[in-house]
């Protein structure tokens, strides 16, 4: 066994760009390029930004009913995902915590599944242990690259016009430059885009093909990291773990109504009780009202000066020109409108439960 | 005036018992783009090595630390607005504080500019 940092298909493209390096879950991941995180962030927004995602894992289900057994691990309606629909979900724990968050799409003659990098471990063996009769592979030999913004279109569509005819959460195979993608519209910025597995030997060519487009510039970890958070999207390990349920993430819109009411998934009783009753803490979004961010840990008080909860996810929002965060606040608190106080080095700043996401979502519907 | 060098990645200017203190470009480059800067106030004391300040950046929050002994005298209050001069000019329009040195054999202790870059090599 090596310690030493994993490196993704890309490693060569991000060096040549100019990328910082840093360890991330395991991976030498760029959390910047010489644009800088607030460039990479906006050049997102207002055009389109290339990320490598590929150290996330790529895992290929095959076998009968995979929907039907993956809904034994996971609250998600898979059973009924159309071909060519994809869906974001999580496996939860018997206690209703929630284990890892994935996007699954149904490709026709296998399902594709996405998890997070620093828990392929677990997903796989899981899995595996879990789903009868399904073959689970986990996939090394491709890259994954997400070109993400409002002209991410015209930068994908340009090489493989399939991809203007796909919808928010639809996936496609399509030839790049010759290589054979799967292309999928989804993403994890706010804003239209679309993640793209491509095989390792062509990985560096297409993504070199989408950056020569005008509107196209790379973007690391730091930008993906203020995007996500000003879109209100959870990061597994901040904002959800193995103790947080779905329904105090904010995440039941992502549990389908049938398994809602019919249960049947890991920790239900938990989730259906706190569906029928609310939960006792709740995700919220937080805006502080002066300059400093609020990072993760920070204790979030009530006026009174009563703990309500801490912040999961905080720093500065490009976009909203402010610091933004997200964390738990007792659930008779997290109202929109309701003024808190934030804990920050010790002195109370005031800050406003408010509405998520920070900044509208772009998707493609 | 005589600048010297933290191993703390601040300058500080000395014109007699007055020393303007920033950090420095090094430091400005490490940090990344600065969105928040957490200033004391005129009138403080502090001690050598006690913080006095945080940065914050898009990444993360960074504590500026006392060269040396002393009081702020003077703020530089247009960091309050434009923290992002901090990565534009972080020793020159930059400065984050004008403070009044107690104990100047304290100096000794600081590097000068050659001292400073062997650090960051």
């Amino acid at each position: 066994m090596t310690d030493a940092p994993k490196r993704t298909p890309l490693y060569d493209l991000h060096v040549e760009l100019g990328g910082k390096m840093v360890d991330f879950a395991g991976w030498e991941m760029p959390v910047q390029y010489p644009m800088g995180i607030m460039g990479e962030h906006k050049q997102c927004r207002e055009k389109a930004a290339l990320f490598d995602v590929s150290h996330m894992g790529q895992v290929i289900l095959r076998g009968e009913n995979v929907g039907e057994k993956l809904e034994t691990l996971c609250p998600q309606a898979y059973a009924g995902l159309k071909e060519g629909k994809a869906r974001y979900g999580f496996f939860t724990n018997e206690d209703g915590g929630i284990m890892d968050d994935l996007i699954v799409s149904n490709a026709g003659d296998h399902y594709f599944v996405v998890v997070n990098a620093a828990l392929r471990h677990q997903d796989i063996p899981h899995m595996q242990a879990n789903l009868d009769g399904v073959e689970v592979t986990e996939i090394f030999d491709r890259a994954l690259v997400a070109v993400q913004g409002p002209k991410a279109e015209d930068v994908v569509g340009g090489l493989c016009p399939a991809a203007r005819d796909l919808k928010f959460m639809e996936t496609t195979v399509a030839e790049i430059d010759g290589a054979e993608c799967r292309i999928s519209r989804l993403g994890y910025t706010g804003e239209d885009g679309y993640e793209i597995s491509i095989p390792e030997a062509d990985a560096i060519r297409i993504s070199k093909l989408f950056l020569a487009h005008d509107d196209c510039e790379p973007a690391g970890l730091g930008a993906r990291d203020s995007l996500r958070l000003e879109a209100g999207l959870c990061l597994y390990g901040n904002d959800i773990d193995q103790s947080t349920s779905p329904v105090e993430a904010s995440l039941s819109w992502a549990i389908q109504k049938r398994r809602k009411e019919e249960g049947g998934f890991p920790g239900a009783a938990r989730i259906q009780k706190e569906l029928a009753e609310g939960p006792s803490k709740k995700l919220v979004g937080i805006k502080p009202e002066g300059r400093a961010p609020a990072r993760q840990g920070v204790e979030v008080q009530s006026e009174g000066g009563d703990t309500l909860g801490t912040i999961t996810s905080g720093s500065f929002g490009p976009t909203v020109g402010g610091p933004v965060a997200m964390g738990y606040v007792a659930a008779d608190h997290a109202a929109p409108g309701t003024k808190v106080n934030l804990i920050i080095r010790g002195k109370a700043q005031p800050a406003e439960i408010v509405a998520l996401p920070f900044v509208t979502q772009n998707y493609k519907r | 005036m005589a600048t010297y060098y933290s191993e703390e990645h601040e300058w500080i200017t000395v014109e007699g018992d007055v020393a303007t203190l920033g950090i420095t470009q090094h430091a400005a480059d490490q940090l990344g783009e600065v969105v928040f800067v957490e200033q004391r106030e005129a009138g403080e004391e502090f001690e050598k090595g006690g913080e006095i300040g945080v940065i914050e950046s898009v990444k993360a929050a960074s504590e500026i630390y006392a060269p040396l002994d002393g009081e702020v005298i003077e703020v530089n209050e247009a960091l309050a607005d434009n923290p992002g001069a901090l990565n534009e000019s972080p020793e020159g329009d930059a400065w984050i504080y004008k403070i009044k040195i107690s104990d100047a054999s304290q100096l000794d202790d600081l590097m000068d500019l050659d001292g400073y870059k062997a650090l960051i090599g």
